[in-house]
């Protein structure tokens, strides 16, 4: 699929070119993995305690780096949900009861023991997963730690956060999460429910359950009172069920919006809560006058990120014409310097594609791309043998109508447009079903509010991008979903606010 | 073609370049990769004494080290070069006839750059003269922080026309440039100027060299190459004493400037007690354990 670009031939001489790689290349880095015991069976947790399922069978989950199975996983299925249901609904009245500052008490402690367990924490997100370790040693596991700190503090202060209203939880809440953060995930929605006195019933996802599961172990040792968090895990018959089964009070949901846009009719009328977080395609909108190598930084690490698999990464790229020629050729030279591979070695930079399935559809979309007329470019980088490799790869030549801008790959590929003025940027960004997040990469700071007042997205990054914080509300508009997480506002979710005059 | 009073730059954003920084310094460098990394480090070395008690003593010591860095092993390349006063150039010359080490002298009244032109490309001269086959100059930071660029792309130029053959390091003190944009406007300004090397600092002013800094010296240098086909240096100089550091500068050399600079042509460290730590880590990787301090040569 890779596709050299032609050079011109011509009579002038030939134009300076860079070189990397071929003097000093990094020996192999690997992080330890042997301190990181994985059993070969896990089992459900249900009301404090590992416990089989009910079906007796169990699914693989494998390395994505290397295919190898890595354990075997409970698959739930509705006697199970039924299970974990009802013990989070025991668990319910006592745990809400509570006094705030006690449930603020098992939050720091989840969020200590889960810092002091980061090396572990890093190392198994990376293997079941195939993210860099990198980045879950440098962002999961710290995040997440993150979230439980910061929702600790709200715990015993909810009345603040939603001024002069009496707060109550909203009773038995249904997660169900993504596998691209899959630790990460569990704590964004734990955290808050928790905070405000809800129990939980979490389903991870298929291919990367283990994370959640070893949670559970930081929940046990934290004696959380049993029943408080359940977590089934399971494929997406297990997700249905438990989103549809009548003792839940709440869904929240992150995923794609075809699952979430089924979720929704399936809950319309039901009076459950419902949050979704969902796709995104969002755009990174470079000016003339931007900082120029600290933009072709920050959209490589806003599409490159986690391998792509982020639903917020800015996968579609506008850039002003004047720079647009310069910016593709130092974004050429610079994906040839991602390091692509093991994802345990701790120079990684590009680990594996999550699963086979993510690798088929990134592969799908990006051959629909080059059949629509697209150029594409990729790294010449050398992908293992085994496993699921895609290089960091871009479009050019590609516009509003190509499949590859219109839709969300998922993957590390990133396509480039350009643009002339500040409207066409605005209605070419806004010009998508979705509306997660957008980047503004400006010198100009009267430009980045004018932008930012015009996007139609929930995050807007103004010369960075990916940068997540426990107090920022995280969310989307249009098909990337409603509701908020994080912050004051992604208490709302979780809480059930009565009495005051104002609307919190 | 750019006039010699427009020396427009492309904006520097701060948080992305130190951020850019940040992630190339946890970079993993293990066995032999690091002992290459170290060797480079050695070879990239421009050994340095720039005091008011410097003595031919010192200096002829100092050219010792250069020379032959580790007793015993001489597979250890020699130093780049020494960099002295202008005055102490001829007993340095003398020291390393028969080496590969270079004999760099600072040089246009050196560090602060405070006097008339005239004695800045007189100071110049004296020091080609006397066999420096590099110099060290400063800019004149004062025109510079007055907008005075022409001036100092003038200076540059004139610097650079009397030192003929030697090749011309332009240090452009970063630390009394204060601001990213400035450091990205001095290197335009000397890289137009035709300075063979660009150097964060003269050593006598805090901070001295930084990553950020020195990153930003190398996008400049790239971008320079791929737009004239010049290949220009740099020289992170100062504030550099342990092996780790300088392997980090290695990193960021070999990730954003590529192979061509990876070579003690291009990119130089002017450092006095890097060396030793350097030496100390490339022993213990033969050896496995580390040696005293006291086992290294103090010159």
């Amino acid at each position: 699929m890779t596709q050299h670009r032609e050079r011109e031939k011509s009579t002038a001489p030939p134009r300076p070119a860079l070189s990397f790689g071929q003097k000093w290349r990094y020996a192999p880095a690997p992080e330890a993995t042997d301190f990181v015991a994985i059993a070969p069976r896990h089992e459900l947790f249900i009301a404090g305690d590992w416990s089989a399922p009910r079906s007796g069978r169990y699914f693989p989950t494998i390395e994505p780096a290397t295919e190898t199975p890595l354990s075997e996983v409970a698959l739930g299925d509705e006697h199970d949900v039924d299970r974990a249901v009802a013990a989070a609904r025991a668990a319910l009245p006592a745990w809400s009861a509570l006094p705030a500052e006690h449930r603020a008490r098992y939050l720091y402690r989840i969020a200590r023991v889960l810092l002091e367990r980061a090396r572990e924490f890093a190392v198994l997100e990376t293997r079941d997963g195939g993210k860099p370790i990198r980045e879950s040693r440098d962002v999961d596991v710290p995040l997440a730690a993150q979230h439980f700190f910061h929702h600790a503090g709200w715990a015993d202060k909810l009345e603040l956060a939603f001024a002069g209203r009496a707060v109550q939880p909203v009773g038995v809440v249904g997660q169900v999460i993504p596998w691209n953060f899959p630790l990460l995930m569990a704590a964004w929605k734990l955290a808050p429910a928790l905070a405000c006195g809800n129990t939980v019933v979490l389903k991870p996802a298929e291919t990367t359950p283990l994370t959640a599961l070893r949670l559970c172990e930081i929940f046990r040792d934290a004696e959380l009172p049993p029943g408080v968090v359940n977590v089934v895990t399971g494929d997406g018959s297990t997700g249905a069920a438990l989103v549809r089964h009548l003792g839940v009070d709440k869904v929240a949901f992150t995923g794609s919006t075809a699952v979430g846009k089924s979720i929704q009719t399936a809950l319309a009328g039901s009076g459950k809560g419902l949050t979704l977080e969902l796709g995104g395609k969002a755009a990174h909108v470079v000016f003339e006058d931007a900082a120029i190598d600290g933009a072709v930084e920050g959209v490589v690490r806003g599409i490159f990120f986690n391998q792509g698999h982020v639903c917020c990464a800015g996968s579609r790229l506008l850039v002003q014409e004047p720079i647009a020629e310069l910016f593709v050729e130092k974004l050429r030279h610079r994906i040839e310097r991602i390091r692509v591979g093991d994802p345990l070695d701790k120079n990684t930079d590009l680990g594996a594609i999550n699963s086979k399935e993510q690798l088929a559809r990134i592969t799908a979309l990006v051959t629909r791309g080059v059949d629509e007329g697209g150029t594409l470019v990729q790294s010449s980088c050398a992908l293992p043998n085994k496993g699921f490799w895609f290089p960091p790869s871009f479009f050019t030549g590609v516009s509003q109508t190509d499949s590859v801008v219109r839709e969300e790959i998922f993957g590390p590929v990133l396509t480039i447009q350009t643009f002339r003025t500040p409207d066409e940027a605005v209605e070419k960004a806004n010009n998508t079903s979705y509306g997660l997040s957008a980047g503004i990469w400006t010198d100009k700071g009267a430009r980045i509010l004018w932008m930012a007042a015009r996007l139609k997205a929930g995050v807007v990054w103004n010369n960075t991008f990916n940068r997540f914080d426990p107090g920022a509300p995280f969310g989307g508009f249009k098909e990337s979903g409603f509701g908020r997480e994080g912050g004051r506002q992604g208490l709302a979710a979780y809480a059930k606010c009565t009495g005051g005059l104002v609307q919190g | 073609m750019i006039t010699p009073t427009d020396f427009r730059v492309p904006p520097v954003d701060a948080i992305a370049l130190e951020t850019r920084v940040a992630e190339l310094a946890t970079r993993s460098i293990k066995k032999d990769a690091k002992k290459k990394g170290l060797e480079m480090v050695v070879a990239m070395t421009d050994l340095t004494t720039l005091e008011g008690m410097d003595t031919p003593g010192k200096v002829k010591a100092l050219c010792r080290k250069a020379w032959r860095p580790l007793a015993g092993h001489p597979e250890l390349p020699s130093c780049a070069a020494v960099c002295v006063y202008p005055d102490l150039v001829g007993t340095a010359v003398e020291s390393l006839r028969g080496s590969t080490v270079a004999v760099a002298s600072v040089a246009t009244a050196f560090p602060s750059g405070r006097a008339a032109l005239d004695e800045k490309l007189a100071d110049t001269r004296r020091a080609v003269a006397a066999g420096a086959g590099e110099i060290d100059m400063v800019i004149d930071r004062g025109a510079f922080l007055a907008g005075r660029y022409g001036q100092v792309f003038d200076e540059i130029c004139r610097v650079k026309d009397a030192c003929g053959e030697a090749h011309l390091k332009v240090i452009l003190e970063t630390g009394e440039l204060r601001t990213y944009d400035n450091v990205r406007r001095a290197c335009r300004i000397a890289l137009l100027a035709g300075g063979d090397f660009l150097k964060t600092s003269t050593g006598k002013v805090t901070p001295a060299s930084t990553m950020p800094v020195v990153m930003l010296m190398l996008e400049a240098v790239r971008d320079h190459y791929l737009e004239t086909g010049r290949l220009v240096g740099v020289k992170a100089a100062g504030g550099i004493r342990a092996a780790k550091d300088a392997l980090r500068y290695l990193v960021m050399v070999n990730e954003t400037c590529g192979d061509h600079w990876l070579d003690a042509r291009y990119f130089r460290f002017g450092a006095s007690s890097l060396l030793n730590d350097v030496l100390m880590q490339w022993v213990r990787l033969r050896t496995g354990v580390y040696q005293r301090p006291e086992d290294f040569s103090k010159d």
